[in-house]
């Protein structure tokens, strides 16, 4: 069989272009958004002016508000979606699970186990109760940090679980599970002991939460979504041969355990920092990956810069409703993503079953 | 010779599969390895390009031991065809092109895509170059298996039942297709079967395997119908029909 004297056809490359015109669309819809997201709040400040604002000119005062309060409150929604929503993409593919998302693998609650450890037992939920009577939490730091570290306790015992039986999906999944349900009770116990204040701290952590990142949060997210960003990207053929079954990408020359262990590795580092820092915000790493394979298919060429964009444009979304809807008071932004993303993920399934 | 395995053997948690496996497959030959249900030979299919890791025994490519082979190397030697595969949302095209993989450097190169629109030309599958898989019918998903294969531009196909899902023409025309590719480019086929007949047709040499050994090996014009008894446990009467022999039970 003679493989050369073909050339690709129009139909082909017309396929690619309207993969790569819905991205550049994706692009522009998030980016208005962040306008939208950052011109509104307590004070209105029109688009024209957070365009002057983002430049380096415009009121001063509007310049504060938007540099020092919305923006980095607006990247850290488009930085968590982004990054949760990759990871749930990569999860799904290297655990072939359709429910792979930080969750599955027990990555949130266990954040929620560390938090509620430091703030019941290391004493860092003595409270202050703010005039809008909001809780806030005296050592952010202590907490993030054992937030974090739990976490990855999580995710060292499941990969050390599946690197014992050679890194298959169904091991990782289950062992996950297991340990959600492990670190779930371990919340249960913590809260069981608390008095009403700690109680209250650690239940308000567990809330996700877009505001509690600051300036010095964001290089930190944006650099480690890029990281990720980068290795995934690298990895788009092999994360498609490994989508279509370990036999397939071994005979294609893929180490799929090696793959899977790389790149389970690096989606629960990356989900891990986005939950310590924000809290648990479910349905984005979960929902966002199934509505983008509807729309550009399985290919991670287009799969995971689309995952990226929804998850950023899905959690910005319901940051900016929560805010906007029940205002002046605000919604956590995890109850809004719940609210939106179950829903969806039900539409999801429905159409699926029908199909 | 272009394959030339010795003394293989493979075992599953401690339980025997194959056991001193020996065979060798010239370059342009078509072997098919037939025999029961659980034998092993979708096990001897996957331990040659090391989807499994044999026990004891080489296999040589070329002279050269494939344990020496990276992943890589491997598959650019082996083209594989799974007896199922995962109907996954890509294109078919997309599917095709992971064929291409064991050649690709960082990104995929004119010449790639090129390859990809010839074979699925020659398998008649451009039509369906844009369909999802899991649009796809069993026949049609299985020969996109086989065009995936043949996008490897390896030196030998391993195929597990790869006419499974056919229809008859369908079945004659990728057997057509694999005897082209194979006489034409110095290829070698070695495909796991369950019709005895189609192996008698359209194979040069027969390899039956029991217990995860191979007990016999010979062209179809050769084989005596006490080794079929032998392997299947059933008596058949081979009846020369245009010059090729058809296993019918007695």
């Amino acid at each position: 069989m003679h493989l050369e004297g073909h050339s690709v056809s129009p139909a082909y490359l017309r396929h690619i272009r309207n993969k790569r015109l819905f991205l550049v669309a994706l692009g522009g819809v998030l980016l208005l958004m962040v306008i939208f997201s950052v011109s509104r709040g307590a004070v209105f400040i029109s688009p024209l002016e957070v365009m002057r604002a983002l430049l380096g000119g415009g009121d001063a005062r509007n310049r504060i508000i938007i540099l020092n309060i919305r923006l980095p409150q607006t990247l850290a929604a488009v930085f968590a979606g982004g990054g949760l929503a990759l990871a749930g993409a990569v999860m799904q593919s290297v655990l072939r699970n359709p429910l792979g998302s930080p969750f599955t693998l027990g990555i949130s609650n266990a954040a929620a186990f560390g938090a509620a450890f430091s703030i019941i037992v290391l004493g860092s939920g003595s409270m202050q109760s703010s005039s809008a009577d909001a809780v806030t939490i005296v050592n952010p730091w202590l907490t993030t940090g054992l937030a974090f570290a739990s976490s990855l306790v999580c995710t060292a015992v499941v990969l050390f679980i599946a690197s014992v039986t050679r890194g298959t999906p169904e091991v990782m999944v289950l062992a996950g599970v297991a340990l959600s349900s492990l670190f779930t009770a371990g919340t249960m116990f913590l809260q069981y002991f608390a008095d009403d204040t700690q109680l209250a701290a650690a239940v308000f952590w567990a809330f996700g939460d877009v505001s509690r990142a600051s300036w010095r949060h964001i290089p930190l997210m944006g650099g480690l979504l890029a990281a990720a960003y980068a290795l995934f990207f690298f990895r788009r053929f092999d994360l498609n041969c490994l989508d279509c079954g370990d036999e397939t990408a071994l005979s294609l020359g893929v180490s799929a355990p090696r793959i899977r262990l790389e790149s389970m590795v690096a989606s629960a580092l990356l989900s891990s920092v986005m939950v310590a820092l924000l809290g648990v915000i479910g349905f984005v790493g979960l929902v966002c990956p199934h509505l983008v394979r509807r729309f550009l298919g399985s290919d991670h060429r287009f799969l995971l810069p689309g995952s990226v964009l929804l998850g950023g444009l899905l959690l910005l979304g319901a940051d900016t409703g929560a805010r906007l809807i029940f205002a002046p008071r605000t919604l956590p932004v995890s109850v809004f993503t719940a609210f939106l993303g179950a829903p969806v993920f039900l539409a999801l399934l429905a159409r699926r079953k029908r199909s | 010779m272009i394959l030339s395995v010795d003394g293989l053997s493979f075992s599953y948690r401690g339980v025997p599969v194959l056991e001193d496996v020996t065979f060798s497959l010239k370059e342009g030959e078509i072997a098919a390895l037939l025999g029961p249900n659980g034998t092993g030979k979708t096990t001897l299919l996957r331990t040659l390009n090391r989807i499994l890791r044999p026990r004891g025994g080489t296999v040589l490519l070329e002279k050269r031991p494939t344990a020496e082979f990276s992943p890589r190397e491997m598959a650019r030697f082996f083209g594989y065809v799974p007896q199922r595969g995962e109907p996954v949302r890509l294109s078919v095209f997309d599917a095709v092109l992971l064929g291409r993989r064991p050649h690709m450097g960082l990104t995929v190169e004119q010449v790639d895509f090129c390859k990809v629109e010839s074979v699925l030309h020659n398998l008649g599958l451009s039509k369906f170059a844009l369909r999802y898989l899991d649009e796809l019918s069993g026949g049609e998903f299985q020969k996109v298996l086989l065009a995936r294969a043949l996008v490897q531009e390896p030196r030998v196909l391993l195929l597990d039942e790869p006419t499974s899902s056919l229809d008859l023409k369908n079945q004659l025309d990728m057997l057509a297709t694999l005897r082209d590719v194979v006489s034409g480019h110095g290829v070698s086929a070695l495909l796991s079967l369950h019709d005895l007949n189609t192996a008698f047709r359209f194979a040069d040499r027969l390899l039956f395997l029991k217990d995860g050994a191979i007990v016999g090996a010979c062209p179809p014009s050769e084989v005596p119908e006490s080794l079929i008894r032998e392997v299947y446990g059933v008596s058949v009467d081979l009846v020369h029909h245009k010059g090729v022999p058809l296993v019918v039970p007695s």
